[in-house]
């Protein structure tokens, strides 16, 4: 990542230390993640040292140390979702995609994370790709999520969950 | 000056001291873990409970982070507190089984079996000592907390060999549960539970391995006054 870049975003804040989380997601946006030499960078910068960056980066789910993927994908796992069904369409995800939720496919293409509730339970079972909800979801129209992200799918026998 | 009770016992003290510090000073023994003198207050283990009264409510909270406030009542030693007490041990000692500190404290509290179990226990309780030595003693800032919740844990950034430090072991000096080990051989020392290697200086007269290099250039920056060039050359015993 180019450092004029992330020096354009400390420079915006002022280089204040106390608005490292504001940096950090800023910084992040650009790359999707926060490689270790970005951390440097900005530990150098600040005049903060690299370990209450890392403290940071680990604390926040919003943030990343590995990559996460050009779209997210995000499976609610709230109470309402998951009496609903949540757990298949999580396992559906978790095998045409052939990774784990919190991870991301090789090609740095797609993140898979489960979240614990969006607000949107009556939409239950419910995921969210980037950011657009997909309410009442079930094994089809994952697959449709899937195919539209130009994903090879496993067709499966469509149960329904009432 | 304020005045506060303990135990039943009045006590008279400096402004700006926690009910820890007022009770330690004073005799009167309240067990804690994560705390120490010399470091900021931290209130992560949860050991010192006590309860408070103020304004005529009582109420249960970490002495080492409360403020010793005019009129405040303490009691160290109630069913309440011991009850507490106890229940944060459970969950402490299996972080740690074979720590022999925590053993005695926990049979002080009456603990024989506790209830609950981890996998894999490293010894590590996560009471952040280590982690404050380094950063506010020593200011070489080699370790920190990371990640939240049960994931939470003590680790050089980036899970890599920290070479921030510079193995002067206060880490494994201020561990309560002596999770973190020292090896020295030859003229190497590593820090164990860190990865880190470090040459160690050769006193010129002696031979004796007493120091890091490491640790000897971060002297050399950190002292006002500069030192003599030859002043690392010899070990302490030998200057």
């Amino acid at each position: 990542m180019d450092t004029r870049q992330i020096d354009t975003v400390i420079e915006k804040y002022g280089a204040n230390p106390s608005e490292t989380i504001g940096i950090l997601m800023d910084v992040q946006e650009k790359e999707s993640y926060l490689p270790k030499e970005v951390l440097e960078h900005i530990s150098n910068k600040l005049g903060v040292p690299v370990t209450h960056l890392y403290r940071i980066a680990t604390f926040y789910e919003a943030l990343s140390l590995k990559p996460t993927g050009r779209h997210q994908i995000h499976v609610c796992m709230g109470t309402a979702c998951h009496v609903r069904g949540a757990q298949k369409i999580l396992d559906k995800l978790e095998r045409d995609l052939g990774i784990k939720a919190g991870e991301t496919t090789p090609d740095l293409e797609i993140g898979l994370k489960t979240v614990n509730c969006v607000g949107a339970c009556a939409l239950g079972p419910l995921a969210v790709l980037d950011g657009e909800y997909h309410g009442s979801i079930n094994t089809t129209k994952a697959n449709k999520l899937l195919k539209k992200l130009g994903r090879k799918v496993e067709e499966t026998e469509e149960t329904e969950t009432e | 000056m304020v005045t506060i009770t303990i135990d039943g016992k009045q006590i008279k003290t400096e402004e700006g001291q926690n009910v820890l510090q007022v009770a330690l000073d004073n005799g009167i023994n309240i067990p804690h873990l994560c705390y120490h003198e010399n470091l900021s207050f931290y209130g992560g283990c949860r050991l010192c409970l006590v309860e408070v009264t103020k304004a005529n409510r009582t109420r249960l909270t970490a002495s080492c982070t409360y403020p010793a406030l005019e009129g405040i009542t303490v009691e160290t030693n109630t069913e309440n507190v011991k009850k507490a007490r106890r229940l944060v041990m459970e969950m402490i000692l299996p972080m740690a089984p074979d720590s022999p500190k925590l053993q005695a404290l926990a049979s002080e509290l009456g603990i024989t079996e506790p209830r609950f179990h981890y996998e894999d226990p490293d010894g590590c309780i996560n009471c952040g000592l280590c982690v404050r030595a380094c950063e506010e003693l020593v200011s070489a800032n080699a370790i920190t907390l990371a990640n939240r919740g049960d994931t939470r844990s003590i680790e050089p950034p980036f899970q890599e060999e920290p070479l921030a430090c510079i193995g002067c072991a206060a880490c494994l000096y201020v561990c309560p549960t002596d999770c973190i080990k020292m090896e020295e051989k030859g003229n190497e020392r590593r820090i164990v539970r860190w990865e880190r290697k470090l040459e160690m200086k050769t006193c010129a007269n002696c031979k004796r391995h007493f120091m890091p290099l490491a640790q000897i250039e971060f002297a050399m920056h950190k002292v006002r006054e500069p030192l003599d060039a030859g002043w690392f050359d010899n070990c302490p015993d030998c200057r």
